[in-house]
């Protein structure tokens, strides 16, 4: 199908682009690289009155090192989060698991704050930032708001936004106490993964956030724990029956658990050095 | 008003200027409004690839691209990329290997295969079918188009 009609707005600047979004309230969506929100309108199940393009914004763009963190812009392509030397050097994680997302054209659009607005629950960036300790920055008309992404996505395409843009994403960059694994298991390269798991090692302790398996992005403490005690990886395992497993066409919860628990084992056995 | 865009872009080398409605997409813009018909259009959300098309030198889905953000760009189609010569190895090898029967797919993969060879991929045929999984094919099999693939990117390095 085809999207219904719209207003189509192509702001100048973050302020202008908030002033709109806050005019127009609820009829207006924020549009990025699309490659979400376009299949979304196509199939009707958005139809925004107005759609706010946000391609003109120099504010949501560029990437660059701050201190101990990496920010990288809301409107950063896939496709140069690949290229760029300072996010190969500082975020190993993302070259593992940037491949594994849709295809070379859809990656030429699709942006890392797209994905993290739209909080896909099977999509891999939301979880590697849950593993990655980052912090969301969001711009709104009472200012800026830094969230964390542990609390930033809520739910099945929910997350803490109000009324604000995403304007970058803060990442801890990697430091030589840290070794980084990634694994997820598709029906086919670039689909949406079944179960997929990111996971960062500190030292002895471990951020480990799946995707595909619950509602959202999930972090399991107990899990965390138990391999930080070097637990066999059996009663690792038994710490999955802690996530609320997705159910539908593609696999059953039991399947998915059993999937979560083959990722975590491959991702655990290809750890960066 | 916002629902009718005036647009400025180049395609296949030529400047074009139109007026299109806001909700119109890049690959209909291109068939219906300018007649070049050699890109398809399958599924309308971004997952058989037919529509696949370059823009800015990246290849794109023309599906997922309103004609309104195309404005500025300089879009190449398949039609483009026959005239300028740069398909016409893959072309060659895709008529030598049986790589196309219906041929609805073809105008895409060829796009995203001189996506593959430009960006300097090697003839592994793992790495070639993982690029093209983002176009599907309902009649090879994807044997062939692999085996075509490979074959341009081995006798370039010769
Ligand atoms: C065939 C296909 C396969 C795919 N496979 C995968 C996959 O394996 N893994 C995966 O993760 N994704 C996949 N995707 C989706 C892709 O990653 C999207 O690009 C991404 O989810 C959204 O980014 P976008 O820039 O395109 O956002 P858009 O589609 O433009 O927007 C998505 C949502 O976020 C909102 N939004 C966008 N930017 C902002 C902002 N700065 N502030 C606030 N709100 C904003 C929009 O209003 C919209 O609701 C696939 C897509 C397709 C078509
Ligand atoms: S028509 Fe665009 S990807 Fe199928
Ligand atoms: S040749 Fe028929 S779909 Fe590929």
């Amino acid at each position: 199908m085809k999207a219904p009609d719209f207003d189509y707005l192509l702001p100048a600047s973050l302020d202008a682009a908030l002033a709109m979004l806050a005019e127009h309230g609820g009829e207006a969506m924020p549009l990025a690289g699309g490659q979400s929100l376009m299949p979304m309108m196509n199939f009707r199940v958005a139809a925004p009155e107005v759609l706010i393009d946000l391609a003109n914004l120099s504010e949501l763009r560029g990437i660059s090192i701050e201190g101990d963190t990496i920010r990288i812009g809301a409107m950063t392509r896939y496709a140069e989060l690949m290229a760029d030397a300072d996010v190969q050097k500082h975020i190993p994680i993302f070259g593992l698991a940037l491949p594994h997302i849709a295809h070379d054209a859809i990656r030429n659009r699709g942006t890392i704050g797209g994905s993290i607005a739209l909080a896909d629950p099977a999509a891999e960036m939301p979880a590697l930032l849950r593993a990655l300790n980052a912090i969301v920055e969001a711009e709104g008309p009472d200012g800026t708001r830094m969230i964390n992404a542990d609390d930033f996505f809520l739910g099945m395409f929910e997350t803490a936004l109000d009324g604000e843009l995403i304007k970058a994403l803060h990442i801890p960059v990697a430091t030589s106490e840290q070794r980084f694994g990634f694994h997820e298991l598709t029906q086919r390269h670039g689909d949406y993964a079944l179960a997929g798991v990111a996971v960062v090692q500190t030292s002895n302790t471990y951020r480990a956030a799946f995707f595909g398996v619950a509602d959202r992005a999930t972090r399991v403490p107990d899990l965390e724990q138990a391999l930080e005690q070097q637990d066999d990886m059996a009663s690792v395992l038994e710490h999955l029956g802690n996530i609320d497993f997705t159910d539908d066409l593609k696999a059953n919860h039991t399947t998915r658990q059993r999937l979560a628990g083959v990722a975590l084992k491959r991702a655990l056995k290809g750890m960066t050095v | 008003m916002s629902r009718s865009i005036d647009i400025s872009l180049r395609v296949n080398g030529e400047d074009v200027r139109a007026t299109v409605p806001s909700r119109l997409n890049l690959v209909d813009f291109l068939r219906e409004e300018l007649s070049l018909t050699g890109s398809h259009v399958g599924c309308e959300h971004g997952v058989c690839g037919a529509c696949t098309l370059t823009v800015d030198g990246d290849t794109v889905r023309g599906c997922l691209m309103l004609a309104a953000q195309a404005d500025g760009k300089d879009v190449i189609t398949i039609e483009g990329l026959a005239e300028n010569g740069q398909s016409a190895q893959l072309q060659a090898a895709f008529t030598k290997h049986n790589a196309l029967q219906c041929g609805f797919c073809t105008p895409g993969m060829l796009a995203s295969a001189i996506g593959y060879v430009n960006a300097g991929g090697i003839a592994d045929r793992e790495a070639i079918r993982q690029h093209i999984s983002g176009n599907y094919c309902r009649c090879t099999g994807y044997q062939s188009i692999v085996n075509a693939i490979c074959d341009v990117i081995e006798e370039k390095s010769v």
